[in-house]
């Protein structure tokens, strides 16, 4: 098949290297997950100078594993994307340095690009024919934001979290639980086979038609709750407590998405971020917006994770703007949203 | 042979094009401004005035370490980058042998040595000699009080001290170690990438040249993370208090 457009893009926020090649912002013709994660899980969390040292070994071997498994020429690649912040800023600078020499030597284009607007155009991957005004709710371990995408390249965020991110919140819980490092999958599992109705933990509703986030209280609650149980020697369930922890979450995130889709009058909404892989939550929300007519557009699980490919899809639409980045261009470890706005 | 070098180990970032007997541009920047932002931009006009591409280049050559993790890794990715695309050799080069060379007619002990966090040096020892430059220690991190008072019992005839960590030296430091001890000037005194090309050059002269996947920055010190899971692990042989 004869592609328009090749795109070259690196992503190493975290602690995932990856490389990905995109033709013509929906085609992936490869997409290189090196994940750190057996590195970091004896430390229970990403250490940030290893995530650095990991990446910087990584880097080659993906990006070479990219091409080949494209069959692609370097010759053929029209820009270089890569993202430039938010994340670790350690870790950003590996990419970002490779990302910035590399579109020098091949003499083409190069496109920063944002690991949030990134995740949101995960969903524009498998479907690049979703209809705007659209509502995105980006989950992940570090963020919680409702945003409002009027067109491409416009980004307004409607609400975010106040404190913990929910990825974190999962986080958090299950390492004091006693479950493995990320917390998410592992709650997940345990929530599918638990009682949901078995306790009740509180929902942050905050004021009334916020879109904001709080899940502090939350954590506090259950973290108290745990305590408490073992201060009573009482044996809990681990599946139940997990599963009404997790409703928790769900309840809230599904609830706020549904208002800001009302508010907004938006027919689509799109779920992305790490957190968006939680089958509970897919089909919480599906069911939900189902009720009030609007569709859900959530990318397969692997998509949802940190990848390359999300950033060279956003990558596309910003390189048909004419949006590009210098060589000067430089990691923005609390980069916002806002920034992403190219139109 | 055409040698693009870079050292951005330090807060100094610098960039050349050398070949065998001669440096053709060499721009050197030492005002602490962010690396990452400048590293690029400083190759790139570098090349444009010595009139030369990318393409023209033969090999490439990175300052490895010991010097900032951060530095290090900027400009580690972005010669990784340079040679992947041009598929051209690169080779890393220590920085401290780096620094040394900068002073190749010197007699007597040459010293270089570098700021590392948590008051502590980068450091080791080298003598010039009819065959050329020869390292003669181990690479060690050590404190300031540290070195001094080695040399102090050492009391070497000649010696010259150099690179950014002389600011962490003693300001009587001759009167601790005798007049035969002396720092570089101004002119030799700090990291530079041309230093960093003729060494590599050397090597890419002999058909030698390191493993693009897998060359890392020499850091020297684990991450401060492992330490502690170390200690966690491992009973510590405590370190005599000096």
């Amino acid at each position: 098949m004869m592609y328009r457009n090749k795109i070259l893009a690196i992503e190493t926020s975290c602690d995932e290297t990856s490389a990905a090649i995109v033709a013509d912002g929906r085609y992936v013709l490869s997409n290189i997950i090196s994940s750190q994660i057996n590195v970091h899980q004896k430390f229970g969390g990403v250490v940030p100078e290893i995530a650095s040292r990991k990446h910087v070994e990584a880097i080659v071997p993906v990006v070479h594993q990219a091409f080949s498994e494209a069959s692609c020429g370097y010759n053929e690649i029209d820009g270089v994307a890569v993202t430039y912040g938010p994340g670790l800023v350690g870790a950003l600078l590996v990419g970002l340095s490779f990302g910035k020499a590399a579109a020098y030597a091949l003499g083409v284009p190069l496109i920063g690009i944002n690991h949030l607007v990134g995740h949101l155009y995960a969903g524009f991957l498998e479907d690049p024919d979703v209809e705007f005004p659209l509502i995105a709710l980006v989950v992940s371990g570090g963020h919680t934001s409702i945003i409002y995408v009027p067109q491409h390249g416009c980004f307004t965020v409607l609400g975010e979290t106040r404190d913990d991110a929910a990825g974190e919140v999962l986080d958090k819980v299950a390492r004091a639980m006693g479950l493995g490092y990320p917390g998410g999958p592992e709650i997940e599992k345990k929530a599918a086979l638990g009682n949901p109705k078995k306790y009740e933990f509180p929902r942050a509703w905050l004021e009334k038609n916020s879109l904001d986030f709080s899940f502090s209280g939350l954590k506090s609650a259950l973290l108290n709750f745990l305590h408490n149980a073992e201060q009573r020697n009482e044996k809990l369930s681990v599946n139940d407590v997990a599963a009404c922890f997790q409703e928790a979450v769900i309840d809230v995130l599904v609830e706020k998405t549904v208002l800001g889709a009302v508010q907004n009058n938006v027919k689509t909404v799109m779920m992305v971020g790490g957190v968006a892989s939680n089958k509970r939550l897919r089909l919480r929300m599906r069911e939900r917006l189902g009720e009030e007519g609007v569709r859900l557009v959530v990318p397969s699980p692997e998509l949802c994770t940190d990848n390359a490919a999300m950033i060279g899809c956003a990558a596309y639409y910003k390189m048909r703007c004419e949006k590009f980045s210098d060589l000067f261009l430089n990691a923005v470890p609390n980069l916002g949203l806002d920034v992403g706005n190219y139109q | 042979m055409l040698v693009l070098a870079l050292d951005s180990a330090t807060n100094v970032a610098s960039c050349a094009v050398v070949k065998e007997d001669n440096i053709l541009v060499e721009f050197t920047l030492n005002t602490s401004k962010t690396h990452s932002e400048r590293l690029m931009p400083l190759l790139s006009q570098a090349l444009d005035y010595a009139d030369l591409t990318l393409e023209e280049i033969d090999g490439f050559s990175v300052s490895i370490g010991p010097g900032s993790f951060t530095g290090l890794r900027i400009g580690l990715a972005t010669i990784k980058a340079l040679a992947f695309f041009t598929q051209k050799p690169l080779v890393g080069i220590s920085t401290l042998d780096g620094l040394a060379a900068n002073l190749s007619h010197t007699s007597g002990l040459i010293c270089p040595i570098l700021k590392a966090r948590r008051n502590e040096l980068y450091s080791a020892l080298y003598l010039n000699s009819p065959g050329g430059q020869e390292r003669i220690s181990e690479y060690m991190v050590i404190s300031p009080e540290k070195l001094v008072a080695f040399f102090a019992e050492l009391r070497p005839e000649e010696i010259t001290f150099l690179g950014d960590g002389t600011s962490m030296l003693p300001n009587n430091l001759q009167d601790v170690l005798g007049p035969g001890c002396v720092t570089a000037s101004e002119l030799d005194r700090l990291a530079r990438a041309a230093s960093i090309g003729f060494l590599g050059l050397k090597r890419l002269k002999k058909g030698e040249h390191d493993d693009i996947n897998s060359l890392s920055p020499f850091y020297i010190k684990a991450s401060a993370a492992e330490d502690r899971l170390r200690q966690k692990t491992v009973t510590c042989e405590g370190e005599g208090n000096g």
